[in-house]
């Protein structure tokens, strides 16, 4: 008979919150990496997740994921009744929130190009028909569950999912007109590092949140997801100046990030000093695969593979070699075989993802343009798509008066 | 001596940019204005307030070159800054009287484009 415990429940509202939150973080830290013209419609992509994937995850996504189908089709039985130690509509919410930034994170590959109707459409139908089946693989008591594979807060789930899409978005999209022809300089690097910042505050909702509990796990969760991203921040750093003899902001805030990613399968299960050994090993990876990503004609624009994807893959797999019953006796001892399941876990997302997301976004380019045309690239997606400025000056500004009440 | 002018869309910068320099046109200033042309005005809203914005962002470039200079200027800029639609901009040419480099005091055709080519 499962009860519910008020402790839990309080630091679950909590990390509801904080985990709704990184959404608009996300906006930010993608936001200051485009173009002036362009800062509005990528906050937008993160904004506009939170209504129309957390509207979706509310009607059926949910449902898909735990309710073993249908049976939570617009949030029918789900009440107030405990769900382990805590109601049953709070893990609904908490859970709401993860598929709602999982969803807005692909926005990254193809920022600066793509129509806001189409993308809009894409994340949605994308969250219900790929990140609805993944999540209940893995925590809806799904094949990749018993299988035995560990993932945390969502290493594969959130981040080796999303970045499967990216890639897949980056590719049928296609590359901004000035890529590899101009460059294309972060217009706010501040908001950059804000959003950084911000994401790590959520982050610990997100991964001491998924503990499910205020408890010994969550704590250990906690401390982990503060530890890895100092590691990856200090290597990040020391790489940057080694190459370049700066220590670069941008840089850093994608350091923190990294960390923050490669950490998230992992938090609850493995030591804190292994949590600082993942963090530092995961720079590597990701910090060479951004110096070549930038070299190939793939504009993933802000790296969403790089980081996210390398980054969720290296924390999965490390998961598998760090992983410590003594901390966590729910979890795993480090092998050979934890690792092999690991890596069924990433193969199996990283392919129903990837071609998942092929058949959705080439049928939504049957139907409709998936990109604005050159002209409206140029003069930027804000005034095309939404009919607004980030930084409007007023000059020139000539008011249009609704003549319906005269 | 001549003093070119041009407006130019911002976007096209960097592509007038690269075509000067490859006709070797080293020497020119840009300034960020805003003006009023063929174009259509975009319709902006705001919460209940909506407006037509009359004025569109364009980029000044003003370059000083040698009479004979002239065409090979004016030929780089419409390469970078054209496509096809209304507000690609224009290109003014006007005369020059007198021109100083402040650092040498070299004046008129040894002080404009193109560089170290002062007798001709």
């Amino acid at each position: 008979m499962a009860i519910i415990v008020p402790a839990d429940t309080a630091w679950l509202l909590v990390a509801t919150a904080l985990v709704l939150m990184m959404t608009p973080a996300l906006g930010f830290f993608y936001g200051g990496m485009v173009r002036a013209k362009n800062t509005l419609n990528t906050l937008m992509m993160s904004f506009s997740a939170l209504g129309f994937v957390g509207l979706a995850w509310a009607l059926f996504g949910y449902s898909w994921a735990f309710g073993g189908g249908a049976q939570h089709i617009l949030l029918r039985g789900v009440g107030l009744e405990a769900k382990g130690t805590i109601p049953h509509l709070l893990f609904f919410a908490y859970q709401g929130t993860f598929a709602v930034i999982t969803a807005a994170l692909i926005s990254g590959a193809i920022v600066e190009r793509m129509r806001f109707g189409p993308y809009v459409v894409f994340i949605t139908v994308w969250s219900l028909a790929i990140y609805a089946p993944v999540a209940q693989w893995v925590w809806g008591g799904g094949w990749i569950a018993r299988l035995g594979a560990l993932d945390f807060a969502g290493g594969t789930v959130v981040h080796v999912n999303a970045a499967a899409a990216a890639l897949v978005c980056a590719l049928v999209v296609g590359a901004r007109k000035d890529y590899a022809r101009q460059a294309i300089l972060p217009q706010n690097v501040p908001f950059t590092l804000l959003g950084a910042g911000l994401l790590w505050l959520g982050w610990f909702g997100f991964n001491a949140g998924s503990a499910l509990a205020a408890n010994g796990i969550a704590a250990l969760a906690f401390a982990n997801t503060m530890l890895a991203p100092t590691a990856t921040l200090v290597v990040w750093t020391l790489l940057d100046l080694m190459r370049t003899k700066k220590a670069t902001a941008v840089g850093a805030a994608t350091g923190i990030v990294v960390g923050l990613v490669a950490i998230t399968p992992a938090a609850g299960f493995i030591s804190p000093r292994s949590a600082m050994l993942l963090g530092a090993v995961a720079a590597f990876p990701s910090y060479f695969a951004l110096l070549y990503r930038a070299r190939t004609r793939l504009d993933d624009s802000l790296d969403v593979v790089a980081a996210h994807g390398v980054g969720g893959v290296v924390g999965a797999l490390l998961t598998g070699v760090f992983a410590s019953k003594a901390w966590n006796d729910g979890g795993a001892d480090a092998s050979l075989h934890q690792l092999g399941v690991q890596a069924i876990a990433v193969l199996a997302t990283l392919a129903y993802s990837g071609a998942g997301t092929f058949v959705i976004v080439k049928l939504l380019g049957l139907a409709t343009a998936l990109r604005t045309d050159a002209r409206d690239e140029g003069l930027g997606l804000d005034v095309t798509q939404h009919g607004e400025e980030a930084y409007s000056r007023g000059e020139g500004a000539i008011l249009v008066l609704d003549r319906r009440n005269e | 001596m001549k003093l070119v002018v041009a407006i130019i869309r911002p976007d096209r910068l960097s592509d007038v940019l690269e075509e000067l320099f490859r006709a070797n046109v080293a020497g020119l200033t840009i300034s960020r204005v805003q003006g009023h042309g063929g174009e259509l005005e975009r319709v902006e809203t705001y919460r209940g307030t909506t407006v037509k914005m009359e004025l569109t962002d364009k980029v000044r470039i003003e370059i000083g070159v040698s009479d004979h200079f002239v065409d090979t200027t004016v030929d780089a800029i419409v390469a970078g800054a054209r496509t096809g639609d209304v507000g690609d901009g224009k290109i003014f040419v006007m005369p020059v009287d007198r021109v100083v480099r402040i650092r040498t005091g070299e004046t008129d055709r040894a002080a404009v484009t193109p560089v170290g080519v002062p007798t001709d």
